[in-house]
């Protein structure tokens, strides 16, 4: 069977676990970016408080994918939930900090004009400076987007859902029938998810942000 | 255009007009006895002009209403036909958009000495007053206590009539027009959202804005259609400024702070927009409080200027003749940096040396009368004035010799008028270039106010020099 052969005769399976991988990191991204943004504002004042943030992020970074999964199955079991916990912490980091960045990168004085016109605290954040630390923002989006779907292959390795599942079982078996043709089905499978992914990530950022503030 | 903006004297938009009796009386004495002292009565708006009292920290109320005809014109959009004969009815709305600033102290935490120590100011209403000082005396601190942008440690703070401390910061902000150096404007909203911010903020709604919008940006001199849309960074250094102006104005508050505003811009750049906003000043009458440490800036753009030291000290009160005149002390003399009588004819203005009136005549007038009435004036000529009070020709009593009936388009053309706002040194200029020798002065609008020869300049010069050696030998009496 060659892979074109394996493709075809799998497509429902292929199908549904590139629809899984999609979902779960497209979840945890957003979720990473929620949390990240909220982190962001309530440190970004803070010189301290924002290297501690982006040095916690970190530190979870340098952590290796595949200890970090298997330490979580003690507290959460196999499945859907240590797989996207463990994506949704490692997006952070680049989340995280960008917002520091982007939001500690404001020009002051355009916040000092923003205060002489009468703007209140909520209102230059969100006028002001989250717009304008947005496109900063994105590219950490962008950067999670990226991280989040080599490292959601090896959620496949506490059972988690997505192409990992097609790569883990054909590495398990090497030397069988099709085992190549898996794991190169669940790579480029991914490959392809990860350009569709930065593609529509580059669209929204060329749509949110303004022409004044364009690269 | 005479009704782009509200009447200023009307209180900004939402500003209520407080009790009306704090105008001080119509007194065209100076103020508080003080170093300076009148010294010819003669003329009187060069006097009023020239022997300005509320030198050094003045906060005496009489003070500044000293030369309600002389140092500025008369703002509000009203043609009012004359502003000589004491002020006008309207001026009491310009106190009430004046600024006051009572015994107020600045003490950033842990600093020793107070970056504001125990400053107090009155700033009139409809003025354009200009802080001046090197960098580190406290002068950008001192604008910014009056927008609360930085709290005061003590003293207060009145700002149209209203203590600042009572209000809520951003209510106050925005009824106080902020521009800041290279304008300030956000980047990520186009040239319009930027000018419409105050309006917004204050709950207009969407086509008022608009209107609004678009008013501001032909004040300011950009065409709407052209420049609504598009991005700051699309425009140029001077026009970004304009739109800081604009963007400023939104809410046509009574007060102005301007920060260095001019200061990141190329010279020619810089020289037009001082001269707009002049210009613009001259429409609007605002309260100005502009901060810089550039002399002539400040000689040119300043109704007074408050000349600091270290802790915004106010070294040197005054107008700006009467510091080119007469500088308090060797700080000051220094800070202007010499070339004096240069400077005089460069800063002074046309309004503040006395005009030479003659006959004035209409169209409609009868030819027999306008005769009469050049022929019992010393003056060989009168001025034909349009429907709207502009000077268009000059007649002679030879050019009615045996006409009956109107004048009508009889005489000839007038020169082009110069604006009571032009420096002296712009008036000898036209004197110099054109025919006649004498030329016509227009107030806001281009209303007639008087003709200026080589010979008024001339005067008025001598007539401030002896005042200011009058004043000197005082203080030397004075002194010990």
């Amino acid at each position: 069977m060659n892979f074109w052969e394996y493709l075809s005769s799998r497509r429902e399976l292929l199908t549904f676990e590139t629809w899984q991988h999609a979902s779960m990191v497209f979840q945890c991204v957003v979720a990473a970016l929620l949390i990240g943004v909220l982190i962001g504002l309530a440190v970004y004042r803070s010189e301290t408080l924002s290297k501690f943030a982006t040095s916690t992020a970190g530190v979870v970074f340098t952590v290796p994918s595949l200890a970090l999964l298997g330490l979580l199955i003690t507290p959460l079991g196999l499945g859907v939930a240590p797989s996207v916990v463990a994506l949704t912490l490692y997006s952070l980091l680049p989340i995280v900090r960008n917002t520091i960045v982007g939001l500690a990168g404001v020009d002051r004085t355009l916040v000092d004009a923003a205060r002489g016109i009468g703007m209140n605290r909520g209102r230059i954040l969100l006028r002001v400076e989250l717009p304008l630390a947005w496109p900063v923002i994105l590219t950490g989006v962008r950067v999670a987007t990226q991280l989040a779907m080599g490292i959601g292959a090896i959620a496949a390795y506490v059972s988690g859902p997505g192409l990992g599942e097609q790569i883990f079982s054909g590495l398990a078996r090497l030397g069988g029938a099709n085992s190549i043709n898996m794991t190169l089905a669940g790579t480029l499978g991914i490959v392809i998810l990860a350009l569709i992914f930065d593609g529509c990530l580059m669209l929204i950022g060329r749509l949110t942000t303004p022409r004044g503030i364009r690269a | 255009m005479p009704d782009t903006l509200p009447d200023p004297s009307a209180g900004g938009d939402g500003e209520p007009r407080a009790g009306g009796a704090a105008a001080s009386g119509p007194s065209e004495t100076p103020g508080p006895a003080g170093p300076s002292e009148p010294a010819g009565p003669s003329e009187a708006a060069l006097a009023s002009a020239a022997q300005e009292p509320g030198a050094f920290s003045a906060s005496g109320s009489s003070s500044e209403r000293a030369a309600p005809s002389g140092a500025s014109e008369p703002p509000g959009p009203s043609d009012r036909p004359d502003a000589s004969g004491g002020p006008p009815g309207g001026e009491g709305g310009r106190d009430r958009a004046g600024i006051e600033l009572i015994n107020v102290t600045k003490r950033f935490p842990g600093q020793r000495t107070p970056a504001v120590d125990d400053v107090s100011l009155t700033i009139p209403g409809g003025e354009i007053v200009v802080l001046l000082g090197p960098s580190g005396s406290g002068k950008t601190t001192t604008m910014r206590l009056i927008n609360r942008l930085i709290e005061p440690t003590s003293g207060r703070i009145i700002v149209a009539g209203r203590e600042a401390m009572g209000l809520d910061p951003n209510e106050l902000r925005r009824h106080i027009g902020y521009v800041i150096q290279n304008a300030g404007l956000f980047p990520h909203m186009t040239v319009g959202t930027n000018v419409g911010l105050v309006p917004q903020m204050l709950g207009w709604d969407k086509k008022r804005i608009a209107e609004r919008v678009d008013e501001l940006l032909r004040l300011v001199d950009l065409p709407p259609e052209q420049f609504r849309d598009r991005y700051p960074r699309e425009l140029s250094g001077g026009q970004q400024q304009r739109v800081g102006v604009a963007r400023a104005l939104g809410a046509d508050p009574p007060a102005m702070l301007m920060d260095e505003p001019f200061g990141a811009l190329d010279p020619i750049t810089r020289e037009r927009l001082q001269d707009e906003l002049l210009q613009l000043q001259e429409e609007l009458g605002k309260t100005i409080v502009f901060v810089t440490h550039d002399v002539d800036e400040a000689l040119k753009l300043g109704d007074r200027i408050a000349i600091l030291d270290k802790g915004s000290r106010i070294v040197q009160y005054a107008t700006p003749q009467e510091i080119l005149l007469n500088p308090a002390d060797e700080y000051v003399e220094q800070f202007l940096g010499g070339a004096q009588a240069m400077k005089l004819l460069k800063f002074s203005r046309v309004a503040d040396v006395p005009l030479q009136q003659v006959p004035q005549a209409r169209p409609e007038d009868d030819a027999a009368a306008v005769r009469e009435r050049i022929g019992t004036a010393d003056d060989s000529f009168a001025i034909v004035l349009d429907g709207r009070s502009r000077p268009v020709r000059w007649i002679t009593a030879a050019d009615l010799e045996g006409v009956t009936g109107p004048i009508g388009e009889r005489g000839e053309p007038a020169a082009t008028p110069i604006r009571a706002r032009n420096t002296l040194q712009q008036a000898l200029e036209a004197l110099i270039q054109i025919e006649h020798e004498w030329v016509p002065v227009v107030g806001p609008r281009g209303v007639y106010r008087g003709t200026v020869t080589l010979a008024t300049l001339q005067n008025a010069i001598k007539e401030m020099k002896e005042q200011a050696k009058a004043r000197r030998r005082q203080d030397r009496t004075a002194a010990p």
